[in-house]
């Protein structure tokens, strides 16, 4: 499978259908690598013709913003912004919340006005429009699952069915957290704390998450940000759970269940 | 008699609307201390967040329970007032029951309906009151509330009660006198929920029950008079504020974080120098980057202070205070209004603000709090009356970050990566396509 950049769709003088926004995590995380992966094969087995900045990608500035330095935020947004109108894109994808929010909510103010979709949104599209064709009774069906609502996607953006409806679509049985949709709680990361040791406190936020997540006795916990994935994950493996329960992103379990 | 009552009575009510109107204005001009900040955009549908959100309540129904009770305590309010207006005309105009022989039948009606009102009234703020003190619900005893918060809480709750029992006794008074067919008390039907109360009073002499209802009357309105002046000076400055608060609250979506202007036009200078205005050339005055005091917040966070109601559900909702931090949304909202207040009287004496040698971060909120915060907007989502905590933070922080440097290590660090490898971790930008060879090559 060819995954190819911008740079030689331009050098070829064509136009994908949508630009993959990979974002950090994505990149170079290895667990978030591994969405990445199920995604782009998602998009190459149905067709989608799809292309990636590549090394031209740049982070969007999330994290330097929320945590209060404007400076650097403004100076990865206008390269960024250089580079995707550069290329004429009008169309982004992204399985980050965050690179989500930023792209969609706040790169407009600074020039950068584009449709942006996050994942999950668009993996319902394509399900709701017949290209993604899931395996019957995949192995999924009928296992119980809990969804955890991202920050940024949820509250920050209000979508809080576009994912339960594709887990819907691989017949699984959802159980919902007692904190959920507007009400969901965070798993911790966001507002740069990703990248810095707690306050302290009594216990950790994704411990507290992970532990609600896992009184709802769901065997699989979704999830649609990678960052939320590495916290989650990180949770259950304190309540040493890892080998009965495991974070997914919904990617993940989509490419898991594709008809061959 | 009649007239040194009418002359009293008018007094009253001038000061205490005179007071009252002095201290609104105070408020005014603290909020206008803030920045300019234009919010006039899509008036439909603020139109409609104040209709939703602040005359309907719609998201303290969340939770149903506390929602109907409050819903309860807040039609009484509003609706007796219809009541208030006769009580305050028949007080200037030296009259008893002005509205009785205008509206005839109707009259008793509409009195029973306030009377059924009060009961529902005084028995919400009964039951809110053994929510805070017996049941002790976690968010109303939270350590911040300590002192005057929380006297404040329980003294209008107390307030409500006396009040709506000086409104019942009053009429249960007053319908004795009627039966008794006494001087001016005239004569209507049974009220709804006093009428039972008769016989209670039936043996009373007539001068006794008029000395009730005189001192019911009065302590009523008093009371009432009183509750105007108290607004401004509690949490319960929010049954006004709702309102416009609910009309500037924010539109857009909650995960959008305010763009700084002045920023970007600094960025895109240093990107694109021949754009930049000729040196010597008008250049506006720096402003202080994020906020360091009130002074530095736009109106709207200001006004959002001086609307807090101090519930809590913000608070309660925040997976900071959840997990033991020392981050309360409540509690920003609670030293903003403070220290507003504060600089408000500095000013008031000093003719304009002089440096106290305090400021908003530091001397009332620390950078441990501001730290915790996963900017998760739970807060924001779950406030009923359309406040941002989350925006005050993200301006104290920009403050911190921008005008004291003052960063916590690992995160020095991850700007520096953000600068040098665009991205947050110490990877090289030449990997960030190593998954993508991976896989071509698989
Ligand atoms: S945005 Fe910050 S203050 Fe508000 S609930 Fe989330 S963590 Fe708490
Ligand atoms: S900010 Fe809103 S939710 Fe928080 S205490 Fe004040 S009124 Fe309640």
């Amino acid at each position: 499978m060819m995954i190819k950049s911008m740079a030689e769709y331009a050098a070829n003088g064509e136009q994908p259908e949508v630009l993959f926004w990979v974002g950090c995590a994505g990149s170079f995380d290895q667990r978030a690598q591994k969405i990445t992966k199920a995604f782009a094969t998602i998009l190459d087995k149905v067709g989608v013709k799809f292309a990636i900045l590549g090394k031209e990608e740049m982070c969007n500035g999330d994290p330097a913003r929320r945590s209060g330095n404007e400076f650097l935020f403004q100076m990865m947004a206008y390269n960024n912004i250089q580079t995707l109108n550069g290329y004429g894109i009008k169309k982004i994808v992204t399985a980050c919340p965050h690179c989500f929010n930023i792209l969609k909510n706040e790169y407009p103010a600074l020039g950068g006005e584009y449709e942006v979709i996050h994942h999950t949104t668009f993996l319902q599209q394509l399900i709701n429009e017949g290209r993604i064709r899931l395996k019957e009774g995949g192995s999924f069906k009928g296992k119980k699952i809990t969804y955890h609502d991202s920050c940024y996607l949820g509250r920050g953006n209000g979508i809080y069915e576009a994912p339960r409806e594709v887990l819907q679509a691989l017949d699984v049985e959802l159980v919902e957290m007692k904190r959920c949709r507007t009400n969901g709680m965070c798993c911790g990361a966001g507002g740069a704390q990703m990248f810095k040791e707690e306050e302290p406190g009594t216990t950790r936020v994704n411990f507290e998450r992970s532990a609600e997540a896992l009184d709802t006795g769901a065997n699989i916990i979704a999830a649609n940000c990678p960052f939320c994935t590495t916290m989650l994950t990180d949770g259950v493996k304190n309540k040493e759970k890892e080998d009965e329960v495991k974070v997914m992103d919904i990617a993940e379990m989509i490419a898991a269940s594709l008809a061959e | 008699m009649h007239l040194v009552q009418q002359i009293l009575f008018i007094l009253l009510g001038g000061t205490a609307i005179y007071l009252f109107t002095k201290k609104v204005g105070s408020i005014r001009r603290n909020i206008m201390l803030g920045r300019d900040e234009q919010i006039n955009d899509r008036p439909s549908e603020r139109w409609r967040n104040v209709l939703l959100q602040a005359l309907g309540q719609k998201k303290m129904f969340k939770r149903p329970v506390p929602a109907l009770l409050h819903f309860a305590v807040y039609a009484g309010f509003i609706i007796i007032n219809i009541e208030i207006l006769e009580i305050f005309l028949d007080g200037i105009l030296g009259k008893h029951r002005l509205f009785a022989p205008l509206i005839g039948g109707l009259y008793p009606i509409l009195i029973g309906c306030f009377e059924i009102l009060a009961v529902l009234v005084l028995v919400s703020c009964a039951i809110f009151l053994v929510r805070r003190n017996i049941l002790k619900v976690r968010r109303l005893n939270m350590k911040e509330l300590n002192g005057w918060p929380r006297e404040d809480a329980n003294l209008i709750l107390i307030t409500e009660i006396v009040l709506m029992s000086l409104f019942l006794t009053m009429n249960t008074a007053d319908l004795v006198l009627q039966s008794r067919h006494y001087e001016h008390y005239t004569v209507t039907s049974i009220f709804w929920i006093s009428g039972n109360f008769t016989s209670l009073f039936s043996g009373l002499s007539d001068t006794t029950l008029v000395g009730i209802e005189r001192i019911c009357w009065w302590l009523h309105i008093v009371g009432v008079f009183a509750f105007l002046n108290y607004l401004p000076y509690s949490k319960h400055l929010h049954i006004l504020l709702a309102f416009p608060n609910a009309y500037f609250t924010r539109l857009e979506p909650q995960g959008e974080m305010d763009n700084m202007e002045a920023i970007q036009k600094e960025v895109l200078y240093m990107m694109r120098p021949e754009l930049a205005p000729a040196a010597g050339a008008e250049q506006p005055a720096h402003q202080r980057f994020g906020a360091k005091d009130v002074m530095d917040l736009s109106w709207k966070n200001l006004m959002d202070a001086y609307s807090c109601t101090e519930c809590g559900r913000c608070t309660a909702s925040c997976p900071a205070n959840i997990t033991g931090k020392k981050l309360s949304p409540r509690k920003i909202m609670m030293d903003t209004r403070d220290r507003l207040e504060e600089v408000g009287k500095n000013i008031d004496k000093n003719k304009s603000f002089v440096d106290d040698g305090k400021s908003l971060v530091h001397d009332y909120i620390t950078v441990e709090e501001l730290r915790a915060c996963t900017t998760c907007q739970a807060c924001v989502e779950a406030c009923p009356v359309g406040i941002e905590p989350l925006s005050i933070i993200n301006e104290l922080r920009r403050y911190l970050i921008m005008e004291e440097s003052n960063a916590p290590q690992e995160w020095n660090l991850m700007s520096g990566n953000i600068e040098n490898n665009m991205a947050p971790w110490k990877f090289s930008p030449d990997d960030r396509d190593a998954w993508a060879l991976e896989m071509s090559g698989s």
